[in-house]
């Protein structure tokens, strides 16, 4: 590889850095003020429920068929697994968490 | 599978330290079920997530113009977390190619085995994850997310999987976060080393991204990939991508278009489950239809080297029509047909089988 297409990827990367570093302080303001709505929506089990069905609908339900419960310790290798290779958010991991496991 | 016979121009170079570089490779994947024991010495916590053996198995028959192909695989995945943040994962193939030989006699064939991706990851931060090793080369959506026997709708290769889906070895960033309340973004960016030749100078550098937008209210993703070799003729490849679940129909749509060196083409997909079926519900819920249309035309590599590369060598139109049953959660039975039209002839494939999916926790668990 050359001098300059590893300068380009270095000059990516870094890009990239930048980028997440901005959306993360940005969505961390975000979620201060949704904190409170969000605590309301989720007060009850079974609201936390269906938002954890949905987002499995919507982010699992892509490549897999029907959703199947295991035990808390084997779903959170799964989830760790799907994360990296269907790039799902960190938020939509811990929701279907919650709905895969309770 | 069938019509992955080669899967880059790597494949080409490959031949001579093919032995080497498997050997090395499938020790790996032992050195990482190691790894498993060691993490699980590491995590007697019940909260701590355990290492899995996951992976799926299929036996298949596939008749394409009257020449059977009987292809059995297994496909182990070997997920051992690390931490809180690390996550070592592994795919090896195993798998089984039998046919008569062409004057008669028993069936007979080659026993294929190779690591498709050994991987370290390590979640920095809810945006970005860094990953290191062996990895499933994230061009489109097909190679990464749907070439598992158990989760494709079809058996048989789309026409243009060989393009860019050889694996990467080297380095990649990648990471999905919500850019507002209607869009997530997920990205990929990767430069990948392959050294072939161990024992000559040959090798494959290439550098690489995926962008792809999804909308959670309607199921929706669109994205593009590129793709840039960084030797000889330094060609770009690029495809674009899209998925979309309506919500109120069990049905799943996908489509990729890719454009290279070696040839371009699309296909689209629809499988739709029959669980809105007023009759027979039962059965109908475990039933799934297909339908894919597809197209491919030729590139600048020439008859023998698509051939190589595990494409059509003429421009070729194909459509496939198949029915999935699931007969529980983990096993399903597979039937399906199709004819391919081309100047170099058309004929009819035929496919059946069956594909298994198993999770095995290698620690203790306790209850869901």
């Amino acid at each position: 590889m050359s001098a300059r297409h590893a300068l380009s990827f270095i000059l990516a990367c870094a890009s990239i850095a930048t980028f997440t570093r901005a959306a993360e302080s940005s969505a961390r303001r975000d979620a201060n003020k949704e904190t409170a709505a969000v605590a309301v929506v989720h007060t009850d089990d079974a609201g936390m429920r269906v938002q954890g069905e949905q987002r499995f609908r919507a982010n699992c339900g892509r490549c897999h068929a029907a959703p199947q419960k295991f035990p808390p310790r084997m779903m959170k290798t799964v989830l760790r697994h799907m994360r990296v290779r269907a790039t799902i958010t960190d938020e939509d991991m811990r929701s279907i968490l919650a709905y895969m496991t309770q | 599978m069938v019509h992955r016979i080669g899967v880059g121009l790597s494949s080409l170079r490959q031949n001579n330290a093919v032995g080497r570089a498997r050997g090395i490779v499938l020790r790996a994947f032992a050195c990482l079920a190691l790894a498993s024991t060691f993490a699980l010495a590491q995590a007697p916590d019940t909260e701590k997530p355990v290492p899995i053996l996951t992976g799926n198995a299929g036996a298949f028959d596939f008749v394409s113009g009257g020449h059977t192909l009987i292809d059995t695989q297994i496909n182990p995945v070997l997920l051992v977390p690390l931490g809180d943040r690390w996550l070592i994962e592994s795919r090896a193939e195993f798998e089984g190619r039998f046919q008569r030989p062409p004057n008669g006699g028993p069936f007979g064939g080659p026993v294929n085995k190779h690591v498709d991706y050994a991987q370290v990851d390590y979640i920095a931060n809810p945006y970005l994850t860094f990953t290191a090793g062996r990895f499933l080369t994230p061009f489109g959506i097909f190679n990464e997310r749907l070439y598992p026997v158990w989760i494709r709708a079809l058996q048989p290769d789309p026409l243009i999987l060989p393009i860019n889906t050889a694996p990467s070895d080297g380095a990649m960033f990648r990471g999905g976060f919500s850019v507002s309340a209607k869009a997530n973004l997920n990205y990929a960016a990767y430069v990948s080393v392959t050294s072939i030749g161990i024992g000559s100078v040959d090798s494959e550098r290439h550098v690489g991204g995926r962008i792809g937008f999804f909308f959670p209210a309607p199921r929706l993703e669109v994205g593009g990939s590129w793709q840039r070799t960084l030797q000889d003729a330094r060609k770009n490849a690029f495809g674009f991508h899209m998925g979309w679940q309506p919500t109120k129909a069990p049905l799943n749509l996908r489509s990729e278009f890719a454009h290279s060196f070696e040839g371009s083409g699309y296909w689209i997909e629809g499988a739709y489950r029959l669980s809105q079926a007023r009759f027979w519900q039962k059965a109908m819920r475990r039933t799934e239809v297909v339908a894919r249309m597809q197209q491919f035309y030729t590139g600048d590599i020439g008859v023998d080297g698509a051939a190589a590369f595990g494409l059509p060598g003429a421009n070729t139109r194909e459509a496939d029509f198949g029915m999935n049953y699931f007969l529980h959660d983990g096993l399903k039975g597979i039937a399906s047909y199709g004819r391919q039209f081309s100047s170099a002839g058309n004929f009819n494939q035929w496919s059946f089988g069956i594909a298994y999916r198993w999770l095995i926790p290698l620690g203790r668990v306790g209850t869901p």
